[in-house]
């Protein structure tokens, strides 16, 4: 049973147990434009919640991606450096950045549900 | 009407050109020397064992392909250049003529002291004024770039922390309009970098800012004006902040123009700032370079500064060259070999010569009044990002074009068909689509109103809905059409190469 949640900086994760999946939400990669570049965490670094875990490039800006959660990091996608395009064409699927082990499960209930982030993204607009 | 296609593949006057060694005719030479004689060589198996590939041309046919290359190229000598954050400006020639003297052209930064004092009274008389204009406590002069003296900001501040048992300060606070570069220097000190959100006028939180100092913030750095063109408020309230939590207030000063002979740097509390010659004083700036990045520091920090350092010393001038000795006891070594960007120095203090006090302040006066007679009009079909009047750029957000299918990219490659260098686009990130332009105070009113004339057709021709198509292909003047932005950085190709081709003379690039 997985859920996914998301941030007020359009990252989203998706939960299994202990390990959570993060990427950025569809909103964020229309918003940035044709992404150009990428660099995910190596396994073993330690993130906090709200801290600077990734980079993502686009042809109009560069940007960090935040850790929804803290804990540590189990694995980067290592396809996203060569292809970068992927985080346009499926950012809530193939194109997630790393997987997290999560050190407190608590701060899960300080992140949106798709129905609070859909509401959030409405008042955006 | 359509542009007709020509079998030369030229554009009228514009001249098709391909690379140099694509135009290669093998054998071919624009010189005739005799014969090498044969003699011994020292080279053992160093020597070169095949061509290295030179192309073959007759000199003509150099002197056209490079003359050729040069016409395609914008510059501020060709037209309005209203990049946002650039500060594209005129480089008076007279700047141009001093720095050619002999006596400053053509010395060695080896020569004995004793023979180059014009050129170090030249460099204290820099250093005087950029004190004077600031009125902070001491300048070092070294730095090469507007980056670099942030480097030499913050590594003058990271030493006096550690003198003063304060080492353990390792986190920077950082707007979140803030220019790339402050980050970016803060990492390569070794600091964490937090960053502050802004207020609804573009400015910084105070209280947001209040909420982060602590004991481990080592210092803020704070543009001013910012990098939304607008002038930072509560600056003398910040620098109260900063320096009660034991941080000091590093100050961008890439914007300094929009100020300078206004208001002195020292009177907002400011530790340490660096002024970009190459924006404030003239000198060129981008492929006319180099830069140079003198950075003014307060009492504080003065210690830190780094060598070589021109003194007076009696009559004359001498040079501190080692950090330890003498004057730079405390100095926290060397950033650049020699004495820094010389030429440049000429140049900045040819122009504080040619204007006076009096010229500085009319400078950014009228830097400021033309980005405002921008906003104003523009104002007229375009949406600015913010209220009120602003410094000297102006910024825009893409809420004009909302529902046209436009952007802001097309906005900007439509203005290259009429002839215009774009302004900066999507920065500062915190605008929405943001177009940022600085028309500088050497554009005249006539320029200013050809431009204005140039984006009001532009918006207006977005809003009537039916011309979308036409600016998703702009430009289509220019010697090349819309470049596919996205595969150039995604696989560049950044080095030519040549095919297996043996005659040489056709050529693939990788």
């Amino acid at each position: 049973m997985s859920e996914t949640r998301f941030t007020k900086d359009h990252e989203w994760i998706k939960i299994e147990g202990k390990i959570g999946t993060v990427g950025i939400t569809q909103f964020a990669q229309s918003q940035l434009g044709d992404i150009v570049f990428v660099e995910v965490p190596a396994a073993g670094k330690a993130v906090k919640s709200g801290g600077e875990a990734a980079v993502v490039e686009s042809v109009k800006a560069a940007s960090e991606v935040y850790s929804p959660v803290s804990g540590t990091v189990k694995e980067g996608n290592a396809a996203l450096p060569d292809a970068p395009e992927t985080v346009n064409q499926d950012p809530e699927g193939a194109g997630w950045f790393f997987k997290i082990e999560m050190s407190d499960a608590k701060e899960l209930e300080g992140l949106m549900d798709k129905a609070a982030y859909d509401k959030y993204l409405a008042e955006l607009a | 009407m359509t542009i007709p296609t020509t079998a030369s593949g030229n554009r009228g006057l514009q001249l098709e050109q391909g690379l140099i060694f694509e135009q290669n005719t093998p054998g071919m030479s624009g010189v005739d020397l005799p014969a090498v004689p044969k003699v011994a060589d020292r080279l053992g198996d160093m020597k070169s064992t095949k061509n290295i590939g030179l192309p073959g041309m007759s000199e003509p046919d150099v002197v056209r392909h490079y003359t050729r290359l040069s016409q395609k190229n914008y510059s501020i000598d060709s037209g309005f250049y209203p990049l946002g954050s650039c500060t594209m400006k005129h480089n008076p020639r007279l700047n141009e003529k001093m720095a050619r003297l002999p006596g400053f052209a053509d010395i060695h930064p080896f020569q004995p002291v004793s023979t180059i004092q014009g050129a170090l009274e030249l460099i204290d008389t820099c250093a005087h004024w950029l004190k004077t204009l600031t009125g902070m406590t001491a300048v070092a002069m070294s730095p090469a770039a507007g980056a670099h003296g942030e480097l030499c900001g913050l590594m003058c501040i990271k030493s006096a922390h550690e003198a003063n048992g304060q080492g353990h300060r390792k986190t920077i606070l950082v707007p979140e309009s803030a220019h790339g570069t402050n980050p970016a220097t803060a990492a390569l000190c070794g600091y964490a970098v937090e960053s502050i959100p802004a207020n609804a006028e573009g400015r910084v939180d105070v209280a947001a800012l209040r909420a982060h100092l602590r004991p481990e913030i080592a210092a803020v750095m704070i543009t001013n004006p910012n990098t939304c063109g607008l002038f930072e408020r509560d600056c003398i309230a910040i620098a109260e902040a900063v320096h009660e939590a034991g941080a000091y207030f590093y100050m961008d000063g890439a914007n300094y123009n929009a100020i300078v002979a206004r208001l002195r740097i020292a009177d907002l509390g400011v530790d340490a700032m660096h002024i970009n010659l190459h924006k404030t004083f003239s000198t060129p700036h981008g492929g006319g370079g180099p830069g140079a990045g003198p950075t003014v520091l307060s009492a504080k920090l003065a210690p830190f500064a780094p060598v070589p350092m021109v003194i007076k010393v009696g009559e004359g001038f001498d040079v501190e060259e080692h950090a330890g000795h003498g004057t730079a006891t405390q100095s926290y070594g060397r950033m650049k070999g020699y004495h820094g960007q010389f030429g440049v120095f000429v140049r900045a203090v040819s122009y504080m010569m040619a204007m006076g006090g009096d010229g500085l302040k009319q400078a950014s006066g009228d830097a400021v009044l033309n980005a405002n007679y921008l906003l104003a009009r523009l104002s007229e079909e375009l949406t600015p990002a913010f209220e009120g009047p602003c410094m000297h750029e102006a910024v825009f957000d893409d809420r004009f074009l909302k529902g046209t299918g436009v952007t802001t990219l097309d906005i900007a490659k439509a203005l290259i068909d009429e002839g215009v260098h774009p302004p900066t686009m999507y920065f500062p990130l915190v605008v929405h689509g943001a177009l940022l332009m600085e028309p500088t105070e050497t554009e005249s009113k006539a320029t200013l109103d050809g431009f204005i004339a140039s984006l009001l057709h532009l918006a207006r021709k977005a809003k009537s809905g039916t011309a979308e198509a036409e600016f998703k292909a702009a430009p289509m003047l220019s010697p090349r059409r819309r470049l596919d932005e996205t595969k150039a950085a995604r696989k560049p190709i950044l080095r030519w190469l040549p095919s297996s081709d043996s005659n040489g003379t056709r050529q693939a690039a990788e």
